[in-house]
């Protein structure tokens, strides 16, 4: 296992789909990446973890080419995004789907017409087909019988199993789910669990899981990251972090309130304050 | 000029651009969204047909308004047979375009601009982008190109209920001849009356419409940023309809 800025790449992998090498990227002045370097390889799941405000949705948006990085590469299917015009990015993002934290339905329209939605603006198939196609994802994550449901009624869960359909329909070469198991219950984190690792197993799909969630991730992805304060502090296999010695990792991995990682953000002197507030 | 004062004109300026920028891309979205008619014919129905409630009972009580006040003004020099021609002027070249366009501000308008915020602020409109399809075409241009048909059909409804008003009460209560009172009203009314009113609710329709999608689609994508937004849009629309009426009655002169 790698434990420094630069991560090493997976062992007897494939090529790297997705590709960022020292990239630097800030907002109004305040450095969010310098110097990220992260490879995700074709076929496997890869996972993105790190502490709240990391800049872990910040990597998938570079990556989706909705921003561009100050400085660095950024690379998928073998092309740089920050070179992309507007249809060959738009090229670029038919072969991927994602997976938003809230799932990102379209509130005006049922459950059948989103997952529909990408391949009646894509395609022009018929009707009969399209049916047939949806019904076949929504059946992959067990919501069929939802099909007419408006996406306000709707649990979390379903929402986001709806949107994991969605995902999936134009069949993509890559998936990237944003905190996919945030705020769920267990039963529906088991199932949204199983079904990420059925996609990449079943259909060859080069995953990349943005999460924080260490334990669900661990289980089921084959290599990870740990981003800090705008790098990679961390990577290896699941089973290698847990290994590591690295005080980062450790409090990461366990949780633990306090470390390298602050519980309190930077303010004066305690004493000195609650002093001041009694005069 | 103040610090102050000059910060606030460099703003007004930032954002007519930014506007305008926008507007072209707009235009240049309509193109492939009129390939689309089924979402332009959806938009008409939630930003029109939905609006014809208020814009029927508003003609109508403000025909009503134009009868009285009409029927005492004109009775004062005893030429109570003109209300006809007083009330269709009045509502054909300012009443119908101005305040249909204020009413579909702040009905159709604040819809428009709230709705296409929370899609902002839910991550609609990212994953549509992320699902290579552009916002603008399928969000933006349909919704301003509903708006842009509707305000001129909605405007010849309040006028024809708003004339049908005026008659109410200048014919039903006052007892202005019938005859006389359309007869005048016909005979008075210039092509260049109708068409005044027709560009004016068709340009107003055009910018109601344009500021509302635009203070959407760059709303905060917060619940405080998209209620700004929406108060932007009705201030903004009524200012910007009083002034370019202004503008086009004097263009009409």
């Amino acid at each position: 296992m790698s434990d420094s800025q630069t991560a090493s790449a997976p062992a007897g992998a494939g090529d790297a789909v997705i590709d960022v090498r020292d990239v630097h990227y800030a907002v109004d002045g305040r450095p969010i990446f310098s110097g990220l370097d992260i490879q995700a390889r074709r076929g496997l799941i890869t996972a993105v973890m790190g502490p709240s405000g990391t800049g872990k949705t910040t990597l998938l948006r570079l990556i989706t080419g909705q921003i561009y990085a100050d400085r660095g590469l950024v690379s998928v299917f073998g092309r740089d995004v920050g070179t992309l015009g507007g249809t060959e990015l738009y090229a670029m993002r038919q072969r991927m789907g994602m997976l938003f934290q809230n799932g990102a339905l379209l509130t005006d329209i049922d459950v059948f017409e989103n997952v529909a939605f990408p391949v009646r603006e894509h395609t022009d198939l018929p009707e009969p087909l399209i049916r047939k196609l949806v019904l076949t994802k929504l059946e992959a994550v067990g919501l069929r019988g939802a099909a007419h449901l408006m996406p306000g009624e709707l649990s979390g869960g379903m929402a986001r199993r709806v949107a994991l359909a969605r995902a999936i329909v134009m069949d993509p070469e890559v998936l990237i789910y944003d905190e996919p198991f945030v705020g769920l219950d267990p039963i529906s984190l088991g199932v949204i669990l199983r079904l990420v690792k059925q996609m990449n197993d079943a259909l060859k799909i080069t995953s990349v899981v943005v999460s924080h969630d260490v334990q669900e991730i661990s289980s089921i992805a084959d290599y990870s990251y740990l981003l800090s304060e705008g790098r990679v502090v961390a990577a290896g296999t699941p089973a290698e972090l847990a290994r590591s010695d690295s005080a980062t990792v450790r409090q990461f991995m366990t949780g633990a309130a306090d470390g390298p990682v602050r519980f309190h953000y930077p303010a004066a002197d305690y004493a000195a304050e609650l002093l001041e507030a009694s005069r | 000029m103040s610090a102050a004062s000059k910060a606030g004109v460099m703003e007004l300026v930032r954002k007519t651009g930014l506007t305008g920028l926008f507007f072209l891309r707009l235009l240049r979205a309509c193109i492939p969204a009129l390939a689309r008619p089924r979402l332009i014919i959806a938009q008409i129905y939630n930003a029109g047909a939905r609006s014809l409630i208020i814009i029927m009972l508003s003609g109508l009580f403000t025909g009503m308004v134009l009868g009285l006040q009409g029927y005492d003004l004109l009775n004062r020099f005893g030429a109570t047979e003109a209300l006809g021609t007083a009330a269709a002027l009045a509502l054909l070249k300012e009443l119908g375009p101005v305040l249909t366009a204020l009413l579909f501000a702040g009905r159709a308008g604040t819809a428009l601009t709230s709705e296409i915020g929370l899609m902002r602020a839910t991550d609609q409109l990212t994953a549509m982008e992320v699902m290579a399809v552009d916002p603008m075409r399928y969000v933006a241009a349909p919704r301003f190109l509903g708006g842009l048909i509707a305000v001129p059909l909605l405007t010849a409804v309040f006028n024809v209920i708003g004339l049908y008003g005026a008659q109410l009460i200048g014919v039903q209560l006052m007892g202005v001849d019938h005859g006389i009172f359309w007869a005048q009203t016909q005979s008075a009314l210039a092509l260049k009356d109708v068409t005044e009113g027709i560009v004016k609710s068709v340009v107003f329709g055009a910018v109601v419409s344009l500021i509302a999608v635009n203070e959407g689609y760059h709303a905060e994508p917060t619940a405080e940023g998209v209620g700004l937004a929406t108060t932007r849009t009705v201030v903004a629309s009524s200012v910007m309809t009083l002034l370019l009426d202004y503008v086009l009655t004097a263009a009409f002169m």
